[in-house]
């Protein structure tokens, strides 16, 4: 059998054709087609949807929605979207970022998938033909899911409340060691009221840092008072191994550079 | 297999042909078509040597199906030079030893063409990002930032 | 560049034209044209695609090969395994006289590391060869594997490779490649100071941007041309002629344009086996590596463990030197017994030292056969050396620059494998470094020579 490409004009025709068996849907091409190069028979079939709205970038009232097949670059060079150009513009090169998608960043595994991490520290929701779902609920769930991703929303972060960091080995561009997300929200007094911070590359998918985030509330962001927090960082990691580095590594690394995003 | 039909215009020309469904653009463009001036070096998107301009945007060609370009208008190296002569960024390189083992280089003038073409005036930064997808292992980079500057000010003196 | 004159001008004729010039590469305009041809660029009506089943584990045995159901998948054309390769044994230097018959092209009741070659798939396309090479069937016994190297030489380790008898290569030294000169124990005797550190390192990956491969078209006339990136002609010309029991003129190989080898191509993987395959559909056939094949598969440079001790003197005079190097070879031979040679003739390093001991070890273990790169055999122990000089300089309160004046080889000097020396420049290198890195040394240092004696 060779590799097979359909292409529907609504989500709805392509989420039935989805539904046979060796069947991936194709987005920008850097996850599914990379494993069909490499070799990966288990996909015999693509679907892909050619519905503009899936491109579309909207903010209004303080909410984005981002179409599934938006872009790395597309979301880097949006005027309103600066809060999250860092993010975008940490994954691949400027070739990889003219053709990764958002929906595909959501299914990306680690050591990939660093705008996933992003969204996750914004809380954002998952828009599906089935309906809407949590990010965390959607990332958990994402191995047995089937219905075809549309978008993603979520409230825009100010500027000074939303943190990311991608440490890589080489530079400008590699692979990601880790990636971390915060979105904090800090009192008058500058103790932080409220903290949401996501980890890539601590598990096979982004996950929260829940025990850092309760250790931060009440904190200010001085050396002294975010150690609880920066202690309780790797409590429920399982970092991934791989040529990049080890888990040992990455766990033993983590807390340094959350300490670094957070006082930066 | 089935085959799909694919048209689009290469380097300027109406190109028309047959492909299986699921063929790259980077199989299509190297084995159908002939133009072997983009390279596969990892199919996974990672090396860039078969980078390829796409209606002005640098794309991967190994990650990209040729049934998805129809109607598109595709930019090689190979069609850089007109008339015989040159790109300045094709002589940059030559003068400036930017290449060695050779492999490279065609997925860098790609990429180095797109920065050039909307920042006529970039910055070494601007070089290094531009190029943060491609990789070569044999020169270590400085001699390709350097014809990429290079080529930059040679166009911009021709401007002037 | 600026090119220096006034070194050696009492000692040389100064002709210098294309030194120190720069002149254009005559394959740029190729290059940034997208014209130069390298081997995938050859496409060949009805080519074939070569797919290689490989060992899942690092050390088994094969209890039996069904290749029943890939040879019934759509597209297939023919499946090879060790029963269809004339002369089953690969040895990359027996050009040279060099090299254990210790490897085989498709295994043969064995595997012995993960990633060896078993069975060879061509097909229609590169897909059906994929998913053919999915349907083979290889029942292994799984053995025990040993992947490091003083693990390797202990009695009751897990026996590698039985060509060899024991997990090491049986020089006509004996276990390892010696060099004595001096009185090694002697020297320590008068050393004031003792300095015992060992050094390692892992394997490293060329990583070239273009991966291993080959294109082989039938000429019509039992002849065949086979475009190839191979570093090294001629080993892989006789090898192929040896493997496929033809004579050299049946085989016309077209190389030379390589992107990017590093010493990672110098290996006759690929030819021999696409060759064949030619040969027994009467078709074009390519095989090239994916690049994880490439990263996993194509030997890397040897893991190297390096014990140096030295007997060093206040004065900083360095007068005994006990090296002992391990290579690690992988499962098979290739290039490693040289590189572990090749490391006891550059021990003890460019010093002049009277009492040297040199142990070189090529030793196997179930890891990816190791090979060329860069200086190979040479350059992980030149690592090890200067650290050891810089620690040695420490250790008696001198600056690490001035140490190395003090012990660097001169012309006339006897090195410890009894090779006068000649044409050495270090004492010039290190002047004009001391000068351009702004690291001043004392005066007696820059008025010496490497060549004038007096001086």
């Amino acid at each position: 059998m060779s590799l097979a490409l359909q292409t529907f004009s609504t989500v709805k025709d392509a989420n039935a054709a989805l539904q046979a068996a060796g069947t991936r849907y194709l987005g920008g091409g850097t996850l599914v087609i990379r494993a069909a190069n490499e070799g990966d028979v288990s996909v015999s079939s693509l679907v892909r949807v050619t519905d503009p709205g899936l491109s579309r970038i909207a903010v209004s009232g303080g909410k984005v929605q981002l179409g599934a097949s938006v872009t790395m670059a597309a979301i880097a060079r949006h005027p309103e979207l600066v809060a999250l150009a860092p993010a975008a513009r940490a994954v691949g090169g400027p070739a990889i970022r003219n053709m990764a998608t958002v929906g595909g960043n959501l299914f990306a595994p680690a050591p990939y998938g660093d705008f996933a991490v992003a969204l996750l520290a914004l809380d954002a929701t998952v828009v599906t033909e089935d309906g809407e779902l949590p990010i965390e609920t959607f990332l958990a769930g994402r191995d047995v899911g089937r219905a075809i991703v549309t978008g993603v929303g979520f409230a825009l972060p100010k500027a000074e409340s939303f943190r990311f960091l991608k440490v890589s080995r080489v530079k400008p561009k590699g692979v990601s060691v880790l990636s971390i997300a915060a979105l904090l929200e800090l009192a008058a007094d500058g103790t932080v009221s409220s903290a949401r911070i996501a980890l890539g590359c601590m598990a096979d998918r982004p996950i929260r840092a829940t025990p850092a985030e309760k250790a931060l509330l009440g904190c200010k962001l001085t050396p002294r008072e975010i150690a609880p927090a920066l202690a309780a960082a790797g409590e429920g990691i399982a970092p991934i191994t791989d040529p990049i580095a080890s888990a040992w590594y990455r766990a033993e690394v983590l807390p340094v550079h959350l300490g670094r995003l957070l006082l930066g | 297999m089935a085959k799909v039909p694919v048209e689009f215009t290469l380097n300027g020309l109406e190109t028309a042909e047959f492909v299986e469904s699921g063929t790259t653009l980077l199989n299509a463009l190297r084995d159908k078509i002939g133009d072997t001036s983009p390279k596969g070096g990892c199919h996974q998107g990672t090396c860039g040597a078969c980078s390829v301009i796409i209606d002005g945007e640098l794309r991967l060609s190994c990650l990209t199906l040729a049934e998805t370009c129809g109607g598109a208008d595709i930019k090689t190296t190979a069609g850089l030079a007109e008339g015989g002569v040159l790109h300045p960024l094709q002589r940059a390189f030559l003068d400036a030893f930017a290449t060695q083992c050779g492999f490279c280089t065609p997925g860098m003038i790609m990429a180095a063409k797109v920065l050039l073409d909307r920042t006529p005036n970039p910055s070494r930064e601007d070089v290094v990002e531009a190029l943060s997808g491609n990789i070569c292992r044999c020169t270590g980079y400085e001699p390709i930032i350097q014809a990429v500057l290079t080529a930059a000010r040679a166009n911009s003196q021709n401007a002037a | 560049m600026e090119l220096r004159k006034d070194y050696f001008a009492d000692v040389r004729k100064d002709g210098l034209h294309e030194i120190g010039q720069p002149r254009p590469r005559l394959d740029s305009p190729g290059h940034v044209t997208g014209k130069t041809a390298y081997f995938a660029d050859r496409n060949f009506p009805g080519m074939l695609h070569l797919k290689m089943v490989r060992s899942p584990h690092h050390h088994a045995r094969i209890r039996s090969i069904d290749t029943s159901e890939a040879e019934k998948h759509p597209g297939v054309v023919r499946v090879l395994t060790a029963r269809d390769v004339p002369h089953n044994v690969y040895t990359i230097l027996i050009l040279i006289q060099i090299g254990p018959e210790d490897e085989t092209v498709l295994a043969d009741g064995k595997v012995r590391w993960k990633g060896e070659a078993v069975v060879a798939v061509l097909a229609e396309t590169e897909r059906a060869a994929q998913e053919a090479a999915a349907k083979v069937k290889v029942d292994y016994e799984v053995l025990p594997a040993v992947f490091d190297m003083e693990e390797a030489v202990k009695p009751g380790a897990p026996l590698v490779n039985e060509y060899h008898g024991q997990n090491y290569y049986l020089y006509d030294s004996g276990e390892c490649r010696k060099v004595r000169f001096g009185d090694v124990e002697a020297g320590f005797a008068q050393a004031d100071h003792i300095l015992e550190q060992s050094y390692q390192s892992s394997p490293i990956e060329h990583a070239p941007t273009e991966t291993t491969g080959c294109v082989v078209a039938p000429e019509g006339n039992d002849r065949f041309t086979c475009y190839t990136n191979t570093q090294a002609m001629f080993f892989t010309l006789d090898n192929t002629s040896i493997i496929l029991q033809m004579p050299g003129s049946k085989l016309h190989f077209v190389g030379g344009t390589v992107g990017g080898g590093f010493g990672g191509k110098v290996d006759v993987i690929v030819e021999p086996i696409a060759i064949l395959g030619a040969k027994l559909t009467g078709r074009p056939v390519s095989f090239v590596y994916s690049r994880e094949e490439e990263m996993q598969i194509s030997s890397p440079r040897a893991a190297e463990k390096v014990v140096i001790k030295d007997g060093v003197m206040r004065d900083g005079r360095i007068v005994a030197r006990k090296v002992t190097g391990y290579t690690d070879a992988g499962a098979y031979s290739r290039h490693s017994p040289y590189g572990a040679q090749k490391g006891a003739a550059h021990y003890p390093g460019p010093y002049t030292i009277p009492n040297v001991w040199i142990d070189t070890y090529c030793v196997y273990t179930n890891r990816t056969p190791s090979s060329a790169m860069r200086g190979f055999g040479v350059t992980i122990g030149d690592f090890a050396l200067e650290v050891q000089m810089d620690k040695l300089a420490r250790l008696i309160g001198m600056d690490p620059l001035e140490f190395r004046f003090v012990n660097a080889y001169r012309d006339g000097d006897m090195k410890a494998h009894r090779q006068p020396t000649e044409g050495a420049a270090l004492i010039e290198c290190m002047q004009e470094a001391s000068r351009a890195a702004n690291w001043p040394v004392a005066e007696k240092y820059m008025a010496m020579s490497s060549y004038r004696k007096g001086a």
